[in-house]
């Protein structure tokens, strides 16, 4: 198998160890920054979806509002403005955020982040409210707090509604992130640009990322179907 | 009378198409902007240094031209699916675009040029000076191509796709410098307040060439003819002065 791979890289000028090491430096830059922005966007939606859900519209609307912005404007700009946009701010040169802001990761994790925050916390949102009013009742009939009610009832039963919508709010992330490249980060589709540039062969550099994206879909369809399984079990038929 | 008019307006039309019939019509891309050489002036026409080249040499090849606009990123591959026949668009020649397409002689150089904010006082030869300093370039470029050869691993490199960008994170402090096309650097970097050049312009690659398709090898041979007379016969000179203080013919 190594003599094969040795054969066919030896066969074409693009894919030396050289690239093969800026797609590999791409990879990991793409999986960081998808699912670090997917972790914080979860932990930041979960509370916020709850927040949504009140009937107090002092604490309702205002994530509303932000979900509403959020949904409501292309990935892009929102990259655009917190790329630019921070930078032209006056003086946060010489501030500590500069630090953080300054490189195009951080700017990129924090567009994502806020994101995929307002999706899932809309998508939690519609599970939350979706939870039959039979469950709520009978664990308020258990004298069961409105915290307790939350944690062992309402959020476990919203999780299992909430995977599947969820699953396609992860993969339509992986494939958002490509957009990354536009502001200097050399992410999958960065190292593909790069490398198109270096050789004018754009079918070679481009279908490459294309078949990795493709793999990691494929690991993120699985590592969902061996969730949904395990939330959803209680719903197949038992087996002879 | 009116059948005379009729027969001589025929005949007109008639020794018009003969003489449009033995015009060939070429079609050439440009990316716009790229002041000086190609960008659209205040009444949205077509200008600059490798237009006005086009013109002249159109008229010397007799051929009727039609002016395309095409992004950067999509030069080559727009060129080999036969949606324009010639670039003009500040194409540098390199072993690697070469293999894909044909080149003329080259009809131009400007060096790469080194700008940043004023205050920035390092040398930008002393490569231990410059370890850690962040480099923007324009990704693909001969001056991308240095930078990667001779500055990878010592400095950040930073590649963008347009110059706009790049000189806005020059702007933001995201840059510490940034090697571009001299003439492009002196046209959006030191027309701002607060900006200036550093060191000295480095002299890159083979030139500029017009690139076309590699089985035109009759249509390389015309261009090479008409770019060697409008070099001898002043034209060149005439249109460079326009654009340029400086000498940049090859």
């Amino acid at each position: 198998m190594p003599e094969f791979l040795a054969e066919l890289l030896s066969q074409n000028d693009i894919f030396t160890a050289s690239t093969i090491m800026e797609y590999w430096g791409g990879l990991v830059t793409t999986v960081q920054l998808v699912f670090l922005s997917l972790v914080l966007g979860l932990v930041l939606a979960v509370p916020l979806a709850i927040l949504r859900t009140s009937k107090n519209p002092l604490i309702n609307a205002p994530v509303w509002f932000y979900t509403y912005i959020f949904r409501g404007t292309p990935l892009l700009i929102q990259l655009y403005i917190i790329y630019y946009g921070l930078a032209q701010i006056e003086g946060i040169q010489q501030t500590f955020w500069w630090e953080i802001f300054r490189g195009a990761f951080y700017p990129a994790l924090l567009a994502f982040t806020l994101n995929t925050a307002a999706y899932t916390t809309e998508i939690i949102r519609g599970a939350i409210v979706a939870t039959p009013s039979g469950e709520i009742e009978a664990a308020k009939a258990y004298g069961m707090s409105w915290a307790l009610r939350m944690r062992r009832i309402i959020l476990p039963s919203a999780a299992r509604r909430a995977v599947q919508a969820y699953s396609n709010e992860v993969i339509f992330m992986l494939h958002a992130s490509a957009i990354a490249s536009v502001v200097t980060l050399v992410d999958l589709t960065g190292a593909a640009r790069n490398i198109y540039s270096r050789f004018y062969a754009p079918f070679d550099a481009f279908i490459f990322v294309a078949l990795i994206y493709m793999a990691l879909t494929f690991m993120l369809v699985f590592a969902f179907r061996k969730l949904e399984n395990y939330l959803l079990q209680h719903q197949r038929p038992v087996s002879g | 009378m009116k059948k005379l008019i009729v027969a001589a307006s025929v005949a007109l039309s008639m020794m018009a198409g003969v003489a449009q019939a033995q015009e060939r019509d070429l079609r050439i891309a440009f990316d716009v902007p790229y002041a000086p050489f190609e960008y659209k002036d205040d009444d949205g026409e077509l200008t600059g240094f490798e237009v006005e080249l086009a013109e002249a040499m159109c008229e010397e090849m007799n051929a009727n031209c039609e002016f395309v606009i095409q992004a950067w990123d999509g030069m080559i591959p727009g060129l080999l699916a036969r949606k324009f026949d010639l670039i003009m668009s500040s194409m540098s020649i390199t072993p690697e675009r070469a293999e894909r397409v044909l080149f003329s002689e080259p009809y131009y150089n400007t060096p790469g040029g080194w700008f940043a904010r004023e205050g920035f006082d390092t040398d930008v030869t002393d490569m231990d000076a410059m370890e850690g300093k962040t480099v923007g370039v324009q990704r693909g470029t001969t001056m991308d191509t240095h930078v990667t050869e001779e500055m990878g691993g010592i400095v950040n490199i930073k590649r963008y796709t347009t110059a706009d960008d790049m000189v806005l994170d020059l702007e933001g402090q995201r840059l510490d410098v940034v090697f571009v096309d001299y003439p492009v650097g002196e046209q959006t970097i030191l027309s701002k307040e607060g900006f200036k050049e550093v060191g000295e312009p480095v002299k890159l690659g083979q030139g500029v060439g017009v690139a076309m398709r590699k089985r035109d090898e009759d249509l390389a041979e015309e261009v090479n003819a008409a770019l060697a007379t409008l070099k001898e016969d002043g034209t060149y000179d005439a249109i460079m002065e326009k654009y340029f203080a400086y000498d940049i013919k090859m």
